[in-house]
């Protein structure tokens, strides 16, 4: 496959799997159809849209022609998006995506956020988290998946933004889908009204057209018609030649607020019917070391000063309640508190990696969970010419969002009973409403969750337990309040990308060829596949885990298991090459596998964009990294300038193979963040403990990479043509902090093996 | 009561003056632009001009405002909601992710490029190196400022697509 090849075989391949997408999409509707499928992949046949109409088609004249596309009297089709938005530009993408197959004006098309209720889960993106064996699989079995997923989906509150998921799989299978059904159903009202043949009817710019008889007419004559239609069991999608939206740079339709501070994030939530000044804040605090509870608290000083109004034991934390946010947060500083005793043995960093390194030494060559194996690793490694041992260590993380964590909640009686309205930053909004009703006791359909815009969240707004502690405040106090964490708080008391220590055994034959692999670390979480060097052809591999008790509570980091993962492998692959006497980049294209053509493609992509066998200055260095993630395969070079002392970066070039990219600019934005996540992790991420407690507490001493820091970033997109397409939005972090080690190696002959990077050269 | 302006509205309040600005303008003037986000003039997120010159708010005592004048983000487009240049600059280049850091971001080159309107690579890093943001659009926020200052030519919508088929 070429670079950049966007000609035919990438088309055909394209068309070939986009037809059977749809049909496999609505033979598992029909195969559900009379069940409590409302998207069953898209939509249901028969368009029943039953009470979802009431939320989201609430405008005079507005039709509701399938759950995700409404079609106002004023012409304006809004895609219904069941994604959040958290900057990965998913509402923008998934747009373009059903616009694109319903023919609609691109000018004329708004996004509305899918509120948060069952009929939007997202099945496929639940399907690819559960069994991503599944997404391609032949027809005959897909109506049983389809219909298992929906269920899974329901059951899980699978209403999920993550995993680099949105486009490739609610895009894919769902958005394309209903713009395309839903294009047919206007057709078919059109071809009823004018007494011409459906298949004389053609669409552009929201309008259909009869050339025949020169008849025309906006969509939104025939919204209410439409909605009448029987719905096609599979509506054809567009050839990749006939895309008019998809491919093309659109400019995300949420920016403009984003730039005169428009844009409403969960921290700005205003409660209708609510005066700003009788809104209450609160400020908490939960005990300093995981897993403790607060067991006294001396808060007479707190109580007399201004604006407070209620101070709160809640066991798990303390909270004030005050006329406002600064007013809580000054009285709860005044407040101590004793904690009961962790039942954790780690209290320092040093405890935490002895764990780490007790497990990995009792497991031994052999012990342990077996990951991945492949030949006979041990004695691969005995007869080796060339043995390598190495030790790389990655430290706990903070996900750190702009948007510190917050949570605005109302619980109160009405006539109808108790009632509860949350307004929060959350990639599950579904579960968000769970987790409330478990807290408070009460039903799912009592509450009501919105969720506007996301400050930032890299995985940390997965999770529900500030929802919880809100809605427990709101329920004491019986009036709405906004908790707002401070930074400290969210730094200390958050959830953690873990900490991990792997150990490896590398065997080189005669002629430097890696043929022995043996592996351990003790941090598996997902995905399963991250750990294993799979994309690499070794004779004998040995991966394995071996169980370690982790101080801080684990949640899903930016790229998850490959933000460790390809470090350590990508470091060690690099150590291999130094050890053989190979150019790395060389090393790494001669020892790629099967099915690796798009591993070669971007490897060649960034070696001609960094222009990689020139030489370059003394104490200046280039490496190299390739991580394949979340269907997306990425190589990154990273050129360092170590001249004075510690690593200051040039230039960042990034070649990535996501199969077919939907929107080029918003993918790149995606692949540049990515790295710049990943740079920051690998200069100053860390997370330290101290008598169980965090260390870090704010951006002082839990760094960012800043502009000054930054280096040039170019991006190169592949379009290969494969299958199913890749994600965006960490696909760019795995490879970063690998290639700088090893740029830092090349530059100065100093080998990193641990994270992060700055304080090594202090 | 403390008297200021406001993206030139005089107003008067009667507020605790040890108050940051930041709370006062989010909470007591429901504008919810200026965003908090560490609380100890650390990343920038806060930033709004007092006197035209830009200030950490979240680490800024209302009283520090007393006869003075406020612009936050509300404030930087035109009287007419035209947006400033910076602001148009920001769409065209396609700066934000999340979003969230851009009001402190376009406040603090909205100030860089009123005091200097041919910045170099140097001054853009002295001026915007106390601004954190965590999805890393630094690449492009360098950019629109340079096409902001008139530097560089705009990315048209067209452009975009173009380069990457």
């Amino acid at each position: 496959m070429s670079e950049q090849d966007t000609g035919t075989a990438a088309a055909k391949k394209e068309r070939s799997t986009a037809a059977k997408w749809s049909r496999r999409g609505f033979i598992g509707a029909g195969v559900l159809a009379g069940g409590a499928l409302l998207i069953g992949v898209g939509v249901r046949p028969g368009n029943p849209v039953g009470k979802l109409k009431a939320t989201v088609a609430g405008g005079a004249g507005e039709e509701l022609v399938n759950s995700w596309v409404k079609i106002g009297a004023d012409n304006i089709v809004t895609a219904i998006i069941p994604h959040c938005e958290m900057g990965q530009g998913a509402h923008s993408v998934l747009a373009q995506m059903l616009a694109d197959e319903l023919d609609a004006d691109w000018a004329k098309v708004e996004v509305m956020q899918a509120p948060a209720d069952g009929s939007y889960i997202v099945s496929d993106t639940a399907r690819m988290f559960v069994a991503p064996f599944t997404m391609n699989a032949a027809d005959w079995i897909e109506p049983t998946w389809d219909g298992l997923f929906t269920q899974i989906g329901r059951l899980a509150d699978a209403m999920i933004t993550g995993g680099s998921s949105s486009i490739r799989t609610t895009g894919q299978y769902q958005m394309r889908i209903a713009g395309a059904a839903a294009r047919k159903m206007l057709i078919g009202a059109a071809a009823d009204e004018w007494g011409v043949p459906a298949s004389e009817i053609t669409t552009r710019d929201s309008t259909l057209i009869h050339s025949g008889s020169g008849k025309s007419a906006p969509y939104s004559d025939f919204a209410a018609a439409a909605a009448e239609q029987p719905m096609d069991s599979s509506p054809a999608l567009k050839d990749p030649k006939d895309y008019r939206l998809m491919g093309k740079s659109k400019r995300r339709t949420d920016i403009p607020a984003k730039v005169m501070g428009k844009a409403d994030f969960g921290i700005d939530a205003n409660i209708p019917g609510v005066e700003l000044a009788d809104l209450s804040y609160a400020a908490v605090r939960r005990p300093p070391v995981p897993g403790t509870e607060v067991t006294s608290m001396d808060a007479e000083a707190a109580k007399g000063m201004p604006g407070v109004q209620q101070i709160l034991n809640m066991g798990s934390f303390i909270a004030v309640v005050a006329d406002g946010y600064w007013n809580a947060q000054q009285a709860l500083n005044t407040i101590t508190a004793e904690y009961s005793a962790s039942e954790s043995p780690i209290k320092t960093t040093a405890d935490q990696f002895a764990a780490f390194r007790d497990a990995i030494d009792s497991a031994g060559d052999d012990g342990g969970e077996q990951a991945a194996s492949k030949g006979d690793a041990a004695s691969a490694f005995a007869d080796a010419a060339t043995k390598l041992e190495a030790e790389y260590s990655a430290p706990f993380l903070a996900h750190a969002p702009m948007e510190p964590v917050n949570c605005t909640a109302w619980v109160r009686d009405t006539d109808d009973g108790a009632k509860c309205d949350i307004w929060t930053s959350t990639q599950v909004p579904l579960m968000a409403r769970s987790a409330a009703a478990g807290a408070l006791g009460m039903d799912d359909e009592d509450i009501t969750v919105h969720h506007p815009f996301l400050g930032g969240a890299f995985g940390r707004r997965l999770e529900n337990d500030y929802v919880t502690m809100a809605v427990r405040v709101a329920k004491a106090t019986g009036y709405p309040i906004k908790m707002i964490w401070s930074r400290e708080e969210d730094t200390q008391k958050a959830l953690y990308r873990p900490a991990d220590v792997s150990r490896f055994k590398g065997g080189l034959d005669a002629g430097g060829k890696l043929i022995a692999y043996n592996n351990i670390f003790t941090q598996r979480h997902d995905p399963a596949e991250a750990s294993v060097p799979g994309i690499y052809d070794i004779a004998n591999t040995s991966v394995r885990v071996a169980e370690a008790p982790l101080h801080l509570p684990f949640s899903a980091w930016r790229s998850v298991d490959h933000s460790q993962q390809g470090f350590f492998i990508e470091s060690f692959i690099d150590e291999a090459a130094i050890a053989a006497g190979a150019d790395p980049l060389e090393y790494r294209l001669n020892m790629l596998g099967a099915n690796t053509a798009r591993h070669k493609g971007v490897l060649e992509k960034v070696a001609e964009m960094s222009n990689w066998s020139a030489p370059r200055g003394e104490g200046i260095g280039l490496g190299v990294a390739i991580v394949e993630s979340f269907g997306t395969v990425g190589a990154e070079v990273i050129e360092v300038d170590m001249t004075s002392g510690g690593p200051k970066m040039l230039n960042v070039w990034a070649a990535m193979d996501a199969g077919y990219v939907m929107n080029p600019d918003g993918f790149r934005n995606q692949i540049e963040g990515g790295i710049v996540f990943g740079l920051t992790a690998a200069m100053y991420g860390e997370i330290e403990l101290e008598d169980g407690a965090v260390k870090q507490s704010n951006f002082h001493d839990y760094q960012m990479l800043r502009m000054d820091e930054t280096p040039a970033i170019e991006v190169a997109i592949i379009n290969s043509g494969t299958v199913p397409i890749g994600g965006a939005g960490e696909p760019g972090t795995p490879p970063a902090a690998p290639a700088l080690a090893n740029a830092i190696f090349a530059a100065s002959g100093k080998r990193l093996r641990e994270m992060p990077f700055a304080k090594q050269f202090a | 009561m403390i008297e200021f302006t406001i993206n030139g509205q005089a107003t008067s309040l009667d507020a605790d003056p040890n108050m940051p600005i930041l709370w006062v303008v989010r909470e007591k003037l429901g504008m919810t632009g200026t965003k908090f986000g560490c609380g100890i003039a650390a990343c920038g997120a806060c930033t709004v001009h007092l006197d035209g010159e830009p200030v950490r708010s979240c680490s800024t005592p209302l009283s520090a405002a007393e006869g003075r004048a406020i612009t936050t983000i509300e404030g930087v487009s035109g009287e007419d909601g035209e947006l400033s240049a910076v602001q148009q600059a920001w769409i065209s280049e396609q700066v934000p992710q999340c979003g969230y850091c851009q009001s402190g971001q376009i406040m603090s080159a909205t100030a860089l490029l009123r005091d200097n309107p041919a910045p170099s690579d140097d001054d853009i890093d002295a001026a915007m190196s106390g601004n954190i943001c965590r999805c890393g659009t630094y690449k492009r926020i360098r950019q629109a400022i340079k096409v902001a200052a008139g530097l560089e030519t705009a990315q048209s919508e067209d452009e975009a697509q173009e380069s990457a088929a």
